[in-house]
C-alpha cells in the first residue's frame, strides 16, 4: 500500500521535475516583461521536432539535443527582439503583447505541420522507458529517473545563473525595476533577450525529455504547456522557487489523482488547481503581494 | 561652456498634455543647481526628458550634455555619458541586497578604482557597510536615500541628478543627506537638484531656477533667489515686508513674474 503510494510519488516528481523546466520559462518571461507567453509550448515542439530530424539522420544525441536547444532559443530571442521590441516602441500594452505570442503559437504550428506533418511519430531516444531499476520497493524506469535528473539540473543552472552571476544580478534588476536599471546604463534589451532565450531553452528540455513518454506530434507540448502554466500560478507567477514548488505538487498531486480518484480527472486538477489558488491566494504559494514603502 | 544646455524644451503627455512649455536652462561644470516649484510645474518632467525615459521625447527643442545633443538618446546610453538620474521612488532594487545594489552600480566600469570608490562610498555613509547584506525594502527611508546616492556615486557621474532627496525624510535624516550632497559637490561632481523644499535645496546651490506650470519664470543665483520678494513669501513661507499692520493677509499673494 505505502509501497505502491511511493511509486506514485515518484512518477509524479518525475513528471513534475519536467513541468518545473516548463514553468521556470513562464515566470522567467513573466517576471521580467510580464508577458505570458503562450507560445511556449509550440517553441518547444518546434526544437524537439529539430532534434527528431537530427537523430533520424543519425546524428548523436548530443548534437541533437544541442541543435533543438540552439533554435528554441533562438526563436525566443528572435520574437523578443524581432517582434515585442517593436511592438512595444509602437506602443503596444501588455494584452496585445500576450495576443502576439498566440500569434506565434499559431505561426509555429503552422509551421511544423507544413514541414513535418500531423502525423504522430516517435522520436528515436537513447534512454529507455521500459528498462528498470528496483529502488527499495519502487519500480523506477531509466526515463523516469533522466527526467528527473534533467528537471533538476536544468533548475540548478537556472538558480546559478539567476543567483551566482552578474547578467544574472542584472536580470533580477531589469525584472524588478526596468527605469533604474535602464538609468544605471545596464543594456535591459540585451538581458530580457537573453531571458526569453534561456526561457526557451529551458522548456526545448522538458520537450525533448517529454517527447518519448507522449508521441512526437504539433501539438504534444500543449498539455505540459498548460500543466506548467497551472504549476506557475500554483508557486505564484512571479516566483522561480515557487515555479519549481509548484510544478513538483502539481505532478505528484496529478499522478495521486490518477491513481487513487479517477484517472479521467488526471488533466482536469491542473485547472481545479488554478481556480483554488486564484481564489484563495491569488499570489501563489510563494510569490510576494506587492508593497511598497517610503 | 555650460556642461548641461537645455535649450526651448518641449515634453508631451500621450502627445497633447503639455507639462513643459520651452524649458531652458544651464547647468555649468562643478556647480548645484536647484529647480524649484510646486507640484506638478514639470520638475520631475525635466529630468526625465534630461535622462531620455519618455519615449519620443522631448518633442521640441534642444538637450546638449558635454557638447553632445542627446536627445531622442536611449536612456542607457545616456546613462554612460555620466548622466545619473536618481528618481523620487530612489529607483532601488527593493527585493535585492544593499550589497547587490551597489553593485549594480558598477555596472560596466572595469578600472582599478572600484574598490577605492566602494570604500569612499561606504565611508560617507557606514550605515551601508552594516546592512550590506539586507534586503534593500528593509531599509528606512533615509538608509535607502542614502543607498541611492552611494550607488549613483558608484557610477562616477559626470552629472547628478536628483529628483526631491528630502521627500518623505525626518528633518534631521535630510539634513544628512544635505551635508553628504556638499560632500559629493565638492568632489567635483555636477548636481541638478529638483527640491520643493527651498530653504534646503537654496542652501547648498549656487544657483538655481523657478519652474511653475512648465515654464521657467525665474533662474538667477542662490542667493539672489533667497531675496527675491516673491521666492521668499511663496517658496520660503517668511513674510513681506509691506504686510498690513492688522495682521491681514490676502489667501494668495498676486506674483510678480
Amino acid at each position: 500500500m505505502i509501497d505502491q503510494m511511493l511509486q506514485y510519488v515518484f512518477t509524479g516528481l518525475s513528471a513534475g521535475s519536467l513541468y518545473a523546466l516548463v514553468a521556470l520559462g513562464i515566470v522567467l518571461i513573466y517576471r521580467s516583461t510580464r508577458v505570458l507567453n503562450f507560445a511556449h509550448g509550440d517553441i518547444a515542439t518546434v526544437a524537439t521536432f529539430v532534434a527528431y530530424s537530427a537523430l533520424s539522420q543519425q546524428y548523436s544525441f548530443f548534437v541533437a539535443f544541442g541543435a533543438a536547444l540552439v533554435v528554441g532559443a533562438a526563436v525566443g530571442v528572435a520574437f523578443y527582439f524581432g517582434v515585442l521590441v517593436k511592438a512595444q516602441r509602437e506602443g503596444a500594452n501588455l494584452l496585445g503583447m500576450v495576443i502576439l505570442t498566440l500569434g506565434l503559437a499559431l505561426i509555429i504550428q503552422g509551421a511544423v505541420v507544413w514541414y513535418w506533418g500531423a502525423e504522430p511519430v516517435a522520436l528515436p531516444f537513447p534512454i529507455s522507458d521500459t528498462r528498470t531499476y528496483t529502488i527499495g520497493a519502487v519500480v523506477v524506469s531509466q526515463l523516469s529517473l533522466a527526467s528527473l535528473g534533467a528537471g533538476l539540473v536544468g533548475s540548478l543552472l537556472l538558480y546559478l545563473l539567476v543567483q551566482k552571476t552578474r547578467l544574472g544580478l542584472a536580470m533580477r534588476a531589469t525584472s524588478e525595476n526596468l527605469m533604474a536599471a535602464q538609468t544605471l546604463g545596464i543594456p535591459t534589451r540585451m538581458v530580457l533577450g537573453v531571458s526569453w532565450g534561456v526561457a526557451a531553452a529551458l522548456s526545448v528540455v522538458a520537450g525533448v525529455f517529454l517527447a518519448p513518454a507522449l508521441l512526437l506530434d504539433p501539438f504534444f507540448m500543449l498539455d505540459p504547456f498548460l500543466k506548467g502554466f497551472a504549476a506557475a500560478v500554483l508557486g505564484g507567477l512571479n516566483s522561480l522557487p515557487g515555479a519549481v514548488v509548484g510544478a513538483l505538487i502539481l505532478g505528484v498531486a496529478e499522478s495521486l489523482t490518477g491513481a487513487y480518484l479517477a484517472i479521467q480527472f488526471k488533466n482536469t486538477l491542473a485547472f481545479l488547481i488554478i481556480i483554488v489558488v486564484l481564489l484563495v491566494r491569488p499570489e501563489g504559494l510563494l510569490g510576494k503581494e506587492f508593497k511598497e514603502r517610503v | 561652456m555650460a556642461l548641461l544646455k537645455v535649450s526651448s524644451v518641449e515634453t508631451l503627455y500621450f502627445d497633447r498634455i503639455y507639462a513643459l512649455f520651452g524649458v531652458s536652462l544651464e547647468v555649468e561644470e562643478g556647480e548645484i543647481f536647484a529647480v524649484l516649484g510646486p507640484n506638478g510645474a514639470g520638475k520631475t518632467t525635466l529630468l526625465r526628458t534630461i535622462a531620455g525615459l519618455l519615449k519620443d521625447q522631448p518633442k521640441k527643442g534642444e538637450i546638449v550634455f558635454d557638447n553632445r545633443r542627446i536627445h531622442g538618446w536611449q536612456p542607457e546610453s545616456i546613462a554612460r555619458l555620466g548622466v545619473v538620474y536618481v528618481p523620487e521612488d530612489r529607483g532601488l532594487f527593493k527585493e535585492l541586497t544593499v550589497r547587490e545594489n551597489l553593485e549594480l552600480g558598477l555596472w560596466g566600469r572595469r578600472d582599478a578604482d572600484v574598490a577605492r570608490d566602494l570604500e569612499s562610498v561606504h565611508g560617507m555613509f557606514p550605515i551601508l557597510r552594516e546592512r550590506a547584506g539586507q534586503e534593500a525594502e528593509t531599509l528606512s527611508g533615509g538608509e535607502q536615500q542614502m543607498l541611492a546616492l552611494g550607488r549613483a556615486m558608484l557610477r562616477r557621474p559626470r552629472l547628478l541628478m536628483l529628483d526631491e532627496p528630502s521627500l518623505g525624510l525626518a528633518p534631521r535624516i535630510a539634513k544628512v543627506v544635505y551635508e553628504a550632497l556638499t560632500a559629493i559637490s565638492r568632489t567635483g561632481t555636477t548636481i541638478l537638484l529638483v527640491e520643493q523644499n527651498a530653504r534646503l535645496a537654496l542652501g547648498v546651490a549656487r544657483r538655481g531656477a523657478i519652474l511653475e506650470a512648465g515654464r521657467v519664470v525665474l533662474e538667477d543665483t542662490a542667493k539672489a533667489l533667497m531675496e527675491d520678494e516673491n521666492v521668499r513669501e511663496l517658496y520660503l513661507g517668511v513674510g513681506t515686508a509691506d504686510e498690513p499692520a492688522q495682521g491681514w493677509r490676502q489667501y494668495r499673494r498676486r506674483r510678480r513674474w
